[in-house]
């Protein structure tokens, strides 16, 4: 059957895949605009660049990535709360006193200094490759530009990082929640806010799982 | 492509002076409408609200969160073998598709790679799950605009479909059937020339829309030139899967990116179309799902030998680091960002999943139109509730 397009596209012949000096090429770009404000930088060869600018060069970085670096595809905006959960896995007995647990903020691929950070995906469709950034959010007042300006998609993205992290977005319109009433109290995501479902019922445990056949006693049933 | 981008300028001009046009003509009373949450033409729960001029729409807000489960934060309690049945809920007509770049990522991490048999299965069930999402697509698109035989044809061709995937998997919906370094099992007996039949069916299936939908004049009259989404926007937004290549926007993850998966041993074709209105969204999606039953044909039979899992160790720990995994899900990008911090479960995954970029557009683009084009424009950028809320 005749398609009903009078334009289709050209045979699968475009696959071109990005080299490590495409990804040194985006590193370079970034430094040469931004300066001192490109903080960090972490290539993996033949997989993947990150990239952590300071909390003020967050909206020209991502200027930066769009007109500069040819970025024009948005993929997402998000956070990571880098403190590890009080409550561990949420496996704790309610009825024993709480276990130690390591507090020490330690940050992931291209370092940091604060506990949270937002990060942003962003991708070249003409030459087929991806940039993650991240940027310290600060402490004390946790605020980042707006990427509304750059992208318009970080609208949503941002509204949601809002409420879930509440980290704020200077320059956006429009930061009510999504998801969760208005007057929720909390920011769900935020590693030291309990999943209220395993304080209401506590986790049952492993004890009652039945080793499979062969395995040893001690790692049986840790599934 | 110059005609590509005089198209597109000539209908954001038409777009424009229909903006413009409200203002000027028409000086009635707004009126506030609402829609949903629960509408049947809103496929589940979502909630807009209109402000109207007259007839045309000056300014709509989604309210998505009604089905929101909180998937980012429970994942930060679970193991990595056990998050693949969360996530399998997220866009709940293709399930495995959703399990795909999570376990990908997983497997990044660790530095495993599935055995080419279980990367064959693997690209075999996620064009399964392509197929059986977007037949529905196709069918409840005639149901949007009025027709209501499509949308049995859609359920009839789909249960082959579902049959097929529950054969290997055991579950018609819910899958759950990859695993960290291959999958759980092998194919079932059979189950080649069933599926050869079943894609046979689907073909004609396809053809049947086409032929009954698409040549329609009311189908045309609908959706031709309505809801035009420019490239540049469309990329603004993150758009994504057929949304943006009905832009005009040549970039599918499964032949634009490198992953262990088997669609570069394939010969295939990515469908784009120039105008991006409601008609080449759809039409976009008539074609790879037929596309989708030549994959499915071609993998059926190249399908290599050997075994179907790599060497993993029983209890799973990944290695500290962060991945990004995304692949050409029915309904676009969806990607996982995983990072873990050397434990049994992951430290923190952001789901991106493609309806919530696909939906964020809805303000932009429902500007100016008339009511009944809401719908149809709705129906045409096809999302899935679970996949807005996650």
């Amino acid at each position: 059957m005749a398609p009903l397009s009078d334009e289709t596209a050209p045979l699968n012949d475009t696959l071109a895949l990005p080299g490590d000096a495409l990804r040194e090429g985006v590193v370079q770009a970034l430094r040469d605009a931004l300066g001192e404000g490109l903080l960090d930088s972490l290539i993996k060869p033949n997989d993947d660049v990150w990239v952590r600018v300071s909390t003020e060069a967050w909206r020209e970085a991502g200027l930066v990535l769009r007109d500069t670096v040819g970025c024009d595809h948005f993929g997402f905006l998000s956070a990571i709360d880098w403190l590890p959960s009080p409550f561990g896995r949420g496996e704790d007995d309610p009825t024993a006193p709480a276990p130690e647990r390591d507090t020490e903020i330690k940050q992931g691929y291209t370092g940091g200094s604060t506990r949270m950070q937002v990060f942003a995906r962003v991708t070249n469709i003409s030459k087929h490759f991806g940039v993650t950034i991240k940027a310290d959010v600060p402490d004390h007042e946790p605020a980042v530009d707006s990427w509304i300006p750059v992208y318009a998609g970080a609208n949503w993205h941002e509204r949601e990082c809002h409420e879930m992290f509440g980290i704020g977005f200077n320059g956006h319109p429009d930061l009510r929640n999504m998801y969760l009433p208005m007057d929720f109290e909390g920011h769900p995501m935020r590693k030291d806010f309990p999943l209220l479902a395993r304080l209401v019922k506590p986790w049952p445990g492993i004890a009652d799982v039945e080793p499979l056949p062969g395995d040893d006693a001690e790692d049986g049933g840790d599934a | 492509m110059t005609d590509l981008a005089d198209r597109q300028k000539l209908s954001y001009i038409a777009a424009q002076a229909a903006d413009a046009r409200l203002n000027v003509e028409l000086e009635t009373e707004g009126m506030t409408l609402n829609i949903g949450p629960q509408h049947p033409a809103t496929h589940g729960t979502l909630r807009i609200i209109v402000r109207l001029d007259g007839e045309q729409v000056i300014w709509a807000e989604p309210g998505a969160g009604y089905m929101h489960r909180g998937y980012e934060k429970l994942t930060e309690v679970r193991t990595f073998p056990q998050v693949t049945a969360l996530v399998n809920r997220i866009d709940w007509l293709g399930s495995f598709a959703n399990e795909v770049p999570f376990i990908l990522a997983a497997e990044k991490l660790m530095d495993i790679e599935a055995p080419p048999r279980a990367q064959w299965i693997r690209t075999i069930l996620f064009e399964l799950s392509r197929i059986a999402n977007i037949s529905l697509f196709l069918g409840d698109l005639g149901v949007q605009l009025g027709a209501v035989t499509p949308v049995f044809m859609a359920f009839r061709d789909r249960e082959h479909v579902l049959n097929l995937i529950e054969s290997v998997t055991g579950g018609r919906f819910h899958p759950n059937f990859d695993r960290i370094g291959g999958l759980k099992d092998d194919l079932p007996a059979g189950f080649i020339a069933e599926t050869k039949q079943v894609m046979k069916k689907l073909r004609n299936f396809c053809d049947e829309i086409e032929n009954l939908l698409f040549g329609n004049e009311i189908f045309q009259s609908r959706l031709r030139g309505i809801g035009v989404i420019p490239a540049e926007v469309a990329k603004q937004y993150g758009l994504s899967g057929a949304n943006l290549r009905a832009s005009g926007v040549d970039w599918d993850l499964r032949r634009d990116q490198q992953l262990p998966l088997a669609y570069d041993k394939v010969d295939w074709k990515v469908w784009t179309h120039p105008d991006g209105d409601s008609f080449a969204r759809c039409w976009i999606r008539l074609q790879e799902t037929r596309e989708a039953t030549l994959i499915v044909d071609q993998l059926l039979d190249g399908i290599p030998s050997g075994p179907i899992m790599a060497k993993v160790p029983r209890i799973i720990k990944v290695p500290e680091g962060e991945a990004w995994v995304s692949t050409e899900n029915p309904l676009g990008e969806m990607g996982y960002y995983v990072v873990s911090k050397g434990d049994l479960g992951p430290f923190r995954v952001k789901i991106r999943s493609a309806s919530f970029n696909n939906i964020s557009i809805v303000p932009w683009v429902l500007r100016g139109v008339y009511v009944p084009d809401i719908i149809s424009i709705l129906a045409s950028l096809y999302f899935i509730l679970g996949d807005i809320d996650r």
